[in-house]
């Protein structure tokens, strides 16, 4: 066996050389290090944060938690409306949503699945406070201290908080409600929302459940857990008011949930709106992708869109075609004059790429402030037409605000993209190939076609991956030129986002696209390689 | 590619149509831009040429679109954000980017496929989509540096679109800067070392003069990147932030003034600017590093 060879130091050159390669990597990633955590943290993590959103549905069951649980008994198939006990849900979620104003959200977050569901909550939320009512007038006038909020607290809270309640000073934050043991076992459904009642006054109010008389839901809830357990046994000192009202209880006049909703907005009768809730009860849905390619999810499972409100295929198929137009325009202009940049002496070609080269570093607001001016209706382009007789002055051609306009300068924009990789592969390509295709017999088209345009697909291939990738995500031009008809799928994202804010619509659109980009981007990075990619020739 | 002597008249007449062909091509490219430097020089509010003009009667040109872009308040106050967030973009974009463009460019990098993915993505990414997703985010971030460090909103809003357009820069930084590093001959680092260099002076006196002009070209990206970038400022902007691409945007969609064609010149002025120093930067390090011949 031969004797292991030592580095200087007396180590194995192995370890020595394996210490330095570990150096050497270690160094690398250091210098690398800033640069991907601040790409990370500043890119990377915002777009899943929003990809995120596209799944994300935790707003029905966080604001309406008993509405959503209590869904859970509704068999759609055989009955239209919910069970009773889903409305009792609804109320005491609402009445909570209303103090917390987070029911208007919910409405915006629903309407965006059935038209009118907003109103309906709004309207709902104005009178949601009043039901109850008729049980607190009932208890308060079988005993008046159910009208001290000090009677509630001693019944509901917990011994050591209503201590350390009075052993508040003021300053600070009061110590946040405990509810008693007693009170969560014997009054289940009375201690459930008076626990969202303290915390709302708590937080939201800075007040105190000692101050204040709790909501009339309260009172509800109580008349119901009475019912369900007449003898109800409360130790300690409210022990003689609580099975007084108990034994009262069942000769209370009552009131009818269902029929105070129904009173305020009688689509709580309809099917549809409880259906829309019960589809969209889950934390995370797959509907907004669904609306993203203009599906719909119903009780009965997933379903087309109403005709008159399929849009996005259209516009994603509309963006597709005019990415393909723009891109084969792209290769129709950009071919020749690559060519010529290739087979031209040094000098000239310099100086034609600087024609090139200007649009590129031009900005793009000023290419596209320059086709919104030429291609107007009084615009150069109109005027030049009507001068030279093409076109009649009463009849000008419409070159803005459709598709046409969006072609133009989109390709315009774009050109310099395609170009300069054609070119840069194009140079490669001896002209004397030519040369000898001709002298072996070949025509000149046969030349071309069948020894020179071949060498050259790779140069389309990237040109037109890169055209293609680019204008298919483009926002301002098509914004700007296209009018209605002449936008993309961007424009609608963006619309999404800052008009009508459906933000999870326009999340699900976004991963679509950005899937479609990656895929072509993945395809470019196979057969140019990203590290290939030149800027300014 | 000149014509020989014995080509044929189909030859030639083809020759000459081609030469036409790619002439309007190219005339299609940068007539838009030329054609708005007269039009910015109108004397009427008109976005077509006016008669006076045509005549080349000189009441029919004034400076008064130029006028009112220096003296509007409306186009000063957004040149001036222009000016501010460009120039700290870029300085975050060319720090970073050129670190890690060194140390991609080391021989033994782990993941060095996936890195650069995730580094160049800002490029790959549609804007329209890195736009929405900084949206969410740079609220939140607002809203929590405004809370734990106290700053104002204005100075927190100015952060925020700094770094979201340092983050969009930092492809072009990576890939001028790379490109530049492969012909950097790595025998000249260990030369220094040899000589007793430490790796900082190395660095200074040894390498970074030689990729300079890379790094240079790679910042006036960066910088045109976001002088010119208006989907993302749009969304992560608030209106103190209003940036001159921006002002244009809204000139153009909602009601368009002429002074937008005297903005549209200066910009023009400016690329031609950097298009030029690019060039002479480029050429400088090919002979730097005796790629083409002088």
């Amino acid at each position: 066996m031969a004797e292991q060879v030592l580095a200087a130091d007396g180590t194995p050159l192995k370890a020595s050389l394996n210490r330095a390669l570990r150096r050497q990597k270690m160094r690398a990633l250091v210098l690398i290090l800033p640069l991907l955590l601040f790409i990370l943290a500043t890119f990377i993590y915002p777009i899943g944060q929003m990809l995120f959103r596209s799944v994300e549905n935790g707003i029905v069951s966080e604001t309406i938690p008993r509405t959503v649980v209590a869904l859970d008994d509704w068999d759609t198939q055989e009955n239209d409306l919910p069970p009773a006990p889903v409305f009792d849900a609804l109320a005491k979620d609402l009445a909570v949503a209303v103090e917390l104003k987070e029911h208007t959200r919910l409405g915006s977050r629903l309407n965006y699945e059935l038209s009118g569901i907003s109103s309906l909550f709004r309207k709902t939320g104005r009178r949601v406070d009043d039901i109850g009512e008729i049980y607190t007038d009932q208890l308060v006038a079988l005993d008046p201290a159910w009208e001290d909020p000090a009677t509630w607290v001693t019944l509901m809270a917990d011994p050591d908080w209503i201590t350390a309640q009075a052993a508040w000073d003021g300053e600070g934050d009061e110590p946040a409600f405990v509810m008693s043991a007693s009170a969560i076992d014997l009054l289940p459904q009375t201690a459930d929302i008076y626990a969202d009642f303290a915390r709302v006054i708590q937080s939201e109010d800075n007040d105190s459940p000692t101050d204040e008389e709790p909501w009339h839901i309260v009172s509800l809830a109580l008349y119901q857990d009475l019912i369900a357990s007449p003898s109800v046994d409360i130790p300690g000192p409210l022990a003689g008011l609580v099975s007084t009202a108990a034994a009262a209880a069942p000769s209370f006049e009552t009131e009818d949930v269902i029929a105070t909703l129904t009173e305020v907005d009688d689509d709580w009768q309809n099917p549809e709106v409880w259906e829309t809730i019960y589809t969209y009860s889950p934390a995370y849905t797959n509907g907004y992708f669904l609306n993203a390619i203009d599906l719909q999810k119903t009780t009965d499972g997933v379903e087309w869109q109403p005709e008159n409100e399929q849009v996005y295929l259209t516009l994603f198929l509309r963006t597709m075609i005019m990415s393909m137009t723009i891109t084969i325009s792209c290769i129709l202009l950009g071919y020749p004059v690559a060519w010529m940049l290739a087979n031209l002496p040094a000098r000239k070609a310099n100086l034609l790429m600087i024609l090139v080269l200007l649009p590129f570093w031009t900005s793009l607001l000023v290419r596209t402030s320059a086709w919104k001016v030429l291609l107007q209706n009084q615009g150069v382009i109109n005027d030049l037409l009507v001068w030279v007789g093409f076109v009649a002055d009463d009849n000008r051609l419409a070159l803005i605000n459709n598709a046409t306009g969006t072609v133009i300068a989109m390709t315009h924009i774009l050109l310099p993209f395609m170009i300069l990789p054609l070119y840069s592969v194009m140079q490669t390509i001896p002209i004397s190939y030519l040369r000898a295709a001709k002298s072996l017999g070949a025509t000149n088209w046969t030349a071309f076609w069948r020894v020179y345009f071949p060498q050259s697909i790779p140069g389309i291939g990237a040109g037109s991956i890169l055209v293609f990738i680019l204008s298919i995500g483009y926002y301002i031009t098509p914004e700007i030129v296209g009018g209605t008809k002449g936008v993309f799928i961007s424009n609608r994202i963006a619309y999404h986002i800052s008009s009508s804010l459906n933000w999870g619509l326009a999340a699900a659109l976004g991963a679509i696209l950005l899937a479609i980009v990656l895929a072509l981007y993945w395809a470019y990075d196979r057969i140019v390689g990203i590290d290939n990619v030149k800027l300014g020739g | 590619m000149s014509l020989p002597i014995y080509a044929t008249t189909g030859q030639k007449i083809w020759y000459y149509t081609f030469r036409v062909i790619v002439g309007l091509i190219l005339f299609f490219l940068i007539a838009p831009i030329i054609i708005i430097i007269p039009l910015s020089f109108n004397a009427q509010d008109f976005f077509t040429f006016t008669p006076e003009m045509l005549a080349l009667d000189p009441e029919g040109y004034s400076l008064k679109h130029y006028r009112d872009f220096f003296s509007n308040q409306d186009w000063i106050r957004p040149l001036k954000n222009s000016l501010i967030i460009a120039p700290f973009a870029t300085i975050i974009s060319v720090s970073l980017g050129t670190l890690a463009a060194i140390g991609l460019s080391q021989s033994h990098v782990p993941f060095r496929r996936g890195i650069m993915a995730i580094l160049i993505s800002p490029m790959i990414v549609p804007l329209i989509i890195s736009a929405t997703g900084m949206f969410f985010f740079y609220s939140q971030m607002g809203l929590w540096m405004e809370n734990t460090f106290g700053i104002s909103k204005s100075l927190s809003g100015y952060i925020k679109v700094i770094l979201a357009h340092a983050a969009l820069g930092i492809p072009f930084v990576i890939i001028t800067v790379t490109a530049t590093l492969v012909g950097f001959d790595q025998s000249l680092t260990r030369a220094a070392a040899n000589m007793g260099a430490t790796p900082t002076v190395t660095f200074f006196r040894v390498q970074m003069p030689l990729i300079l002009p890379g790094v240079i070209s790679g910042g006036l990206f960066a910088f045109i990147t976001s002088f010119d970038e208006v989907v993302v400022v749009l969304f992560v902007g608030a209106a103190a932030q209003k940036t001159l691409p921006w002002q244009m945007f809204t000139g153009l969609r909602e009601q368009i003034s002429p002074t937008i064609l005297a903005v549209a010149t200066v910009l023009v002025g400016i690329s031609i600017l950097l298009l030029a120093t690019v060039e002479l930067l480029r050429r400088r390090s090919e002979r730097l590093r005796g790629m083409s011949p002088t």
